[in-house]
């Protein structure tokens, strides 16, 4: 990032400016999304307004929202695990922060790049299993417990299917690293035909379905919502959290589709970069640095245009029951990826 | 209990040999987890008891009396005509078809009958409250199971229904309106041409529904084959209405006994289904609200001109004697024993409420289901609890 400016940041500059940039990066998604879709397009779903009143077209809704959870009472149960419970949010909050440092905005606009970065991602994003695991053991509630033990298990069964989805993309792609997924999207070329490059959403449409379809269990969204499931488990988890300890459950979870939205858009959709043909750009040294400032904009059309998706299901949808949902991962899931990682594997070696 | 289904039984086996397990094997504690009175899916305060072993229920039991009001007890200090305003608050989504059998009861008693108009305008009535109140269970069914659209859809086309009720009777969900002898007033101008239309969007909300829940695969794979109870325990168990049609057993008092209602005048077919489970319920249930739309339609075709109120006296006094009416409720069947000692209110009312029977077969059809299951085999058994605690 410093290549943009003049003159050379301190290192500290440089930390403080990524902690700034992080943050944006994950409440602004978060928020959008829960503005735009949780809020308005639910509402109109639903054949109903939404909120009307605060702000113009209801769109201070939110901050009325979290700041009622900011002032609420931070309550943990007596027989609660204290420590342990009023840690857990944070822990999946965290994870949440950890997706969002090897997402690629830019040529130049990154938090940090490392060679392993989707390794990386697939592997911190369970992170959030401990915290919803342990939230669920230390609340002391039955509802709590089988959430807990639902979401433990469903999120294990669903990392697979994603690993197996993300394998196919690194085959095509030749690597793990975030910024070369995106550049090879954007140099590749479709049959010959290089005008739109090569997003992978067309030769992976397998893999990124089942990527979607085990991120929204990742995410606990309906049809996968069991350890949620507010009609049979009350709130699972999250039935003892209050104020601003929920809050940070509820930003997760909304920052935590985002963030996999923008993974998403990263792996199938080309990421930040436009085709590198249109403006003459051989390779990533190549690409003008106004991309560091439409690349954001381009991730986030991006990742709307996929948690549209996500939530489009998310409010439609029944829930299934926990060993159908096992059943699902197992013995459908599972066996496309791994038939999509071999038929990928051939193309590779063919062409 | 004779004649299980494969399922009921492999899942009884499962549920004996989980009790089994856990007495003797690890001995670990079985899990007893209570269900309400508070939770977000039993429309009110009823209490489940279920053991578990792991997510599967080793045993189950419904605990009522939460909700206690005591009408058959209140019902002996008021006059007759003052029964109806607690009555209506029985199964309050279909309140209208609470204050029928009553009156009716009384009516025989008194050896009264209401003028055809007034009997075609219950009947009218009498459909209305059952398609407000089977809409909403149709819409609730989605939420019971994470789906949170279909209930905005029934509470928007259920408005509808309202504001007919409200439009002819003044009260949009205690209505109060039937007399003992006809009704309180006459339909209002213009009312009937509005109930045609609202039929009409109540047929779009039924199309709806069709699509977005029951055509959906996760819907039907939480649905068939689950909490079946076939035909002879339905009956054994005393249920009744959608939740015995549903076993299959043709079985509707509004066609099959002579009743002062205008069914005999309409042509209705009554749904079955041969499962027993879960999706046939609901299924049932579907139908019945199209059909109850039908029904109102030629109702509203033939609806005779004349007075709506018999000659009664002014102040109401029931000779003595006994008399037991029971009519096809939206919840099932729902019938008065009433007995009168010649007063100015009932000496004892009975009340026999379709939910509370509807219920009794919970611990039957609970034992070896999972939990998520338990939510929509009591979603689909559909009980109202004003209408289990009376």
């Amino acid at each position: 990032m410093s290549a943009l400016l003049a003159f050379e940041i301190p290192y500290w500059g440089q930390s403080l400016l990524r902690v700034l940039g992080g943050i944006v990066a994950v409440l602004l998604p978060a928020g959008t999304i829960v503005y735009l879709f949780l809020f308005k397009m639910m509402s109109f779903m639903q054949s109903r307004l939404g909120p009307m009143e605060a702000g113009p077209y209801g769109s201070l809704q939110l901050v009325a929202e979290v700041g009622k959870w900011l002032q609420k009472e931070d309550i943990a149960p007596a027989a609660a695990d204290q420590r342990i419970f009023k840690m857990a949010p944070i822990i999946v909050l965290v994870s949440t922060f950890l997706l969002v440092a090897v997402v690629p905005f830019g040529p130049q606009a990154y938090f940090t790049d490392f060679s392993a970065g989707i390794f990386y991602a697939l592997a911190v994003g369970s992170v959030s299993v401990i915290g919803i695991l342990v939230a669920g053991w230390a609340s002391a509630n039955k509802y709590s417990l089988l959430g807990g033990l639902r979401a433990a298990g469903q999120l294990i069964a669903y990392e697979l299917p994603m690993v197996l989805a993300v394998v196919g993309v690194v085959i095509q792609a030749g690597s793990m690293n975030m910024q070369q997924i995106v550049v090879a999207q954007n140099t590749g070329a479709i049959f010959g035909f290089e005008w739109l490059g090569n997003p992978f959403v067309l030769s992976q449409f397998v893999g990124f379905l089942v990527f979607m379809i085990a991120v929204q269990a990742e995410l606990t969204q309906p049809p996968f919502d069991m350890p949620i499931a507010e009609s049979e488990l009350v709130s699972g988890y999250m039935t003892e959290y209050s104020g601003f300890r929920f809050l940070m459950f509820f930003i997760a979870e909304f920052a935590t589709a985002g963030v996999f939205a923008l993974i998403a858009s990263v792996l199938f959709l080309g990421g930040w970069g436009v085709p590198f043909i249109w403006f003459g750009w051989e390779s990533l040294s190549d690409v003008a640095w106004w991309m560091n400032l439409a690349g954001p904009a381009i991730m986030l059309t991006k990742m709307l245009l996929l948690t549209f998706l996500m939530m489009w299901v998310r409010f439609s949808y029944p829930r299934f029951r926990e060993d159908q949902l096992q059943t699902f991962a197992w013995k459908f899931l599972i066996p496309i990826a791994l038939a999509n990682i071999i038929l990928t594997a051939i193309l590779k070696v063919v062409f | 209990m004779t004649m299980l289904s494969d399922r009921q039984q492999l899942s009884y086996i499962a549920a004996q040999a989980a009790d089994a397990r856990l007495n003797v094997e690890l001995e670990t504690e079985g899990m007893t987890l209570n269900i309400g009175p508070q939770h977000p899916a039993t429309h009110g305060t009823l209490r489940i008891i279920a053991r578990l072993d792991g997510e599967q229920v080793v045993w189950a039991e419904p605990s009522c009396g939460y909700m206690h009001r005591g009408y058959e007890k209140l019902a002996e200090v008021r006059t007759y005509p003052q029964v109806t305003t607690l009555v209506n608050r029985i199964d309050w989504l279909g309140s209208f078809a609470n204050e029928v059998p009553f009156i009716l009861a009384a009516e025989q008693l008194m050896e009264v009958e209401a003028p055809p108009r007034a009997q075609w305008i219950r009947t009218i009535l009498f459909e209305l409250s059952r398609i407000a109140n089977v809409s909403l269970f149709l819409g609730d069914l989605g939420v019971q199971m994470g789906a949170i659209t279909p209930v905005f859809m029934a509470f928007r086309d259920r408005e509808y229904v309202l504001n007919l009720i409200e439009g002819a009777t003044g009260g949009r969900f205690h209505p109060n309106f039937d007399r003992i002898g006809g009704l309180k007033d006459d339909l209002p101008a213009g009312w009937v041409d509005e109930t045609r239309q609202v039929m009409r969007k109540l047929r779009n909300f039924c199309d709806e529904i069709e699509d977005l829940l029951f055509g959906n695969e996760i819907f039907q794979s939480r649905m068939r084959g689950i909490g079946v109870i076939p035909a002879d325990v339905a009956r054994q168990y005393g249920l009744s209405g959608a939740n015995l049609r549903a076993a299959g057993v043709d079985w509707d008092l509004r066609r099959d006994q002579e009743i002062a209602l205008a069914y005999d005048q309409v042509d209705f077919k009554v749904w079955t289904h041969p499962d027993g489970d879960c999706f046939a319920r609901c299924w049932v249930r579907l139908q019945e609200t199209r059909e109850a739309t039908k029904i109102v339609d030629q109702l509203l075709d033939g609806l005779p001109p004349g007075p709506i109120m018999a000659k009664v006296p002014r102040i109401i006094k029931v000779p003595a004697g006994e008399a037991w009416v029971s009519t096809e409720n939206p919840l099932g069947e729902m019938g008065y024993y009433v007995v009168s000692q010649g007063d100015l209110g009932p000496f004892r009312v009975k009340i026999r409420s379709a939910s509370f029977n509807n219920i009794s077969v919970v611990p039957w059809v609970l034992r070896g289901v999972y939990v998520p299951d338990i939510i929509t085999i009591l979603a689909s058994l559909y009980f109202i609890l004003g209408d289990i605690d009376r």
